[in-house]
């Protein structure tokens, strides 16, 4: 079915998409790769008079180093240019690697980061792992910019703390210390993740995990208990003996969880999935 | 949000679809598998799930595949296209379709236009692409016949042996 109609906006810089969108206010919205409005646009779940297409905006493409190591990834950056970035490859494999497994090719080549994080279906996979790496998000609206921690970011379901005229300009992912270890691991039987685990792992302290569960609720939630249990473990453990510490940890954390039942699983499912998908993430940062 | 939208006026979209110029005078709502199937009559392009989940849509686009059920047709102004009309020329099918035929890797064929432009595509983007690379690539692309050992085999043995398939086959 096509879309309800609408005039199309192709803005040519930033200032002029957030003027286009002052002056059209909820009638319009922003359009990049259209892999989720188009799809909503063309159900109808979704409608607006305007689309303000954002694709041709340069000061929201490319990928670059950040302060200190860390990384400057543009909110126009697809799928499939993150996942073969060698700065990306480079740094931060577990994304390159999440990248590739989106959707499918075609998904990939359209879709944007940006789109993803905005869009907040709660299926969804990057959220995860760069409220893990402790990101940073910087958004441009008409009184100027501003950053939030993307464990701000994420509110609910559909759901961010964008306001609706402002724009996502980049994702900013702090360096990682020297010897972390980032891993992603996620289940679905349909193109989304039922659920996904997102493990950061560094190797001392008593904030050496970070672990992040995305998918299971309304937006990617942290493993707090879990978090701490590592943190209080003994050094020089392996990845087998970590596993048997934390395993009963997340297991009741996962247990939990204000999971509900949906299209990709029963409540019971995803949490169980949870302290799977954990193990694995956390072996990977431990292999 | 409203409703009661008057009817934007139709917008100007350029682009050169399989080698030749086209112009198209569309509303800016307009799906690029719409304008291909009933405005440019291209009917290889095939409609199947909608959701770009299935790929019977796939176009290249600058060489790469996409959705024309999610694509808008403004966003192909200023690009190339290629569907699976423009695949073969002059008489001569491309490589990708000489090894479908020889092994078969089709049955009710709804499936296969989309397929072998994503063929095509892994092929420039990969020159010697493993079995995994293969899958991984086309697991957007659905054959509902689950005809896919046969389609496996005509992509192996067309990376093993490209010069088999460079000219027809008697």
């Amino acid at each position: 079915m096509r879309p309800h109609p609408f005039e199309f906006h192709r803005a040519a810089g930033l200032a002029e998409a957030l003027a286009l969108k002052a002056s059209h206010g909820d009638e319009a919205a922003f359009y990049a790769g259209g892999t989720e409005l188009l799809v909503a646009l063309k159900a109808r779940v979704l409608q607006y008079t305007h689309l303000i297409d954002i694709k041709r905006i340069a000061e929201l493409r490319g990928i670059r180093p950040g302060k200190e190591g860390g990384l400057v990834i543009g909110a126009l950056s697809t799928h499939h240019g993150i996942s073969n970035d060698p700065l990306v490859r480079r740094l931060l494999p577990a994304y390159a690697e999440l990248s590739e497994q989106v959707g499918n090719i075609r998904v990939r080549i359209a879709g944007t980061v940006g789109g993803v994080l905005c869009f907040a279906e709660p299926h969804a996979d990057a959220p995860t792992l760069l409220c893990a790496l402790d990101a940073r998000l910087r958004l441009a609206g008409a009184d100027g910019e501003r950053t939030l921690p993307s464990r701000d970011f994420h509110l609910g379901e559909f759901t961010t703390a964008r306001r609706d005229d402002e724009l996502l300009v980049s994702i900013e992912v702090p360096p990682q210390p020297e010897g972390s270890r980032a891993a992603y691991r996620c289940f679905g039987k349909a193109e989304r993740p039922a659920v996904g685990v997102a493990a950061v792992w560094r190797e001392e302290g008593p904030s050496r995990l970070s672990l992040w569960a995305g998918a299971i609720v309304g937006a990617p939630t942290r493993l707090v208990q879990t978090e701490k249990a590592a943190g209080e473990l003994p050094t020089g453990l392996n990845a087998e003996q970590v596993w048997q510490r934390l395993q009963p940890v997340v297991a009741a954390e996962a247990a939990r969880l204000d999971a509900s039942d949906d299209l990709h699983g029963g409540a019971d499912y995803k949490k169980h999935l949870v302290a799977v998908l954990a193990k694995r993430a956390i072996e990977a940062c431990l292999s | 949000m409203s409703s009661q939208a008057p009817k934007p006026a139709s917008t100007r979209v350029d682009f050169v679809l399989n080698g030749h110029a086209v112009t198209v005078e569309i509303e800016p709502r307009e799906l690029l598998i719409d304008v291909l199937r009933e405005r440019l009559r291209l009917k290889g392009t095939k409609r199947s799930c909608d959701v770009q989940v299935c790929g019977a849509c796939t176009v290249l686009v600058d060489g790469l595949p996409v959705s024309s059920c999610t694509t808008l047709c403004v966003d192909a102004h200023e690009h190339t296209l290629t569907t699976i009309e423009g695949l073969a020329g002059e008489g001569r099918l491309d490589p990708v379709q000489r090894a479908f035929i020889a092994h078969g890797a089709l049955q009710c064929g709804f499936c296969t236009p989309g397929m072998i432009l994503a063929v095509r595509s892994l092929l420039s983007q990969h020159a010697a692409p493993s079995d995994e690379t293969i899958r991984h690539y086309l697991r957007g692309n659905i054959c509902r016949c689950t005809g896919y050992v046969k389609i496996m085999e005509a992509i192996q043995d067309l990376v093993r042996d490209p010069s088999r398939y460079q000219t027809e086959q008697k």
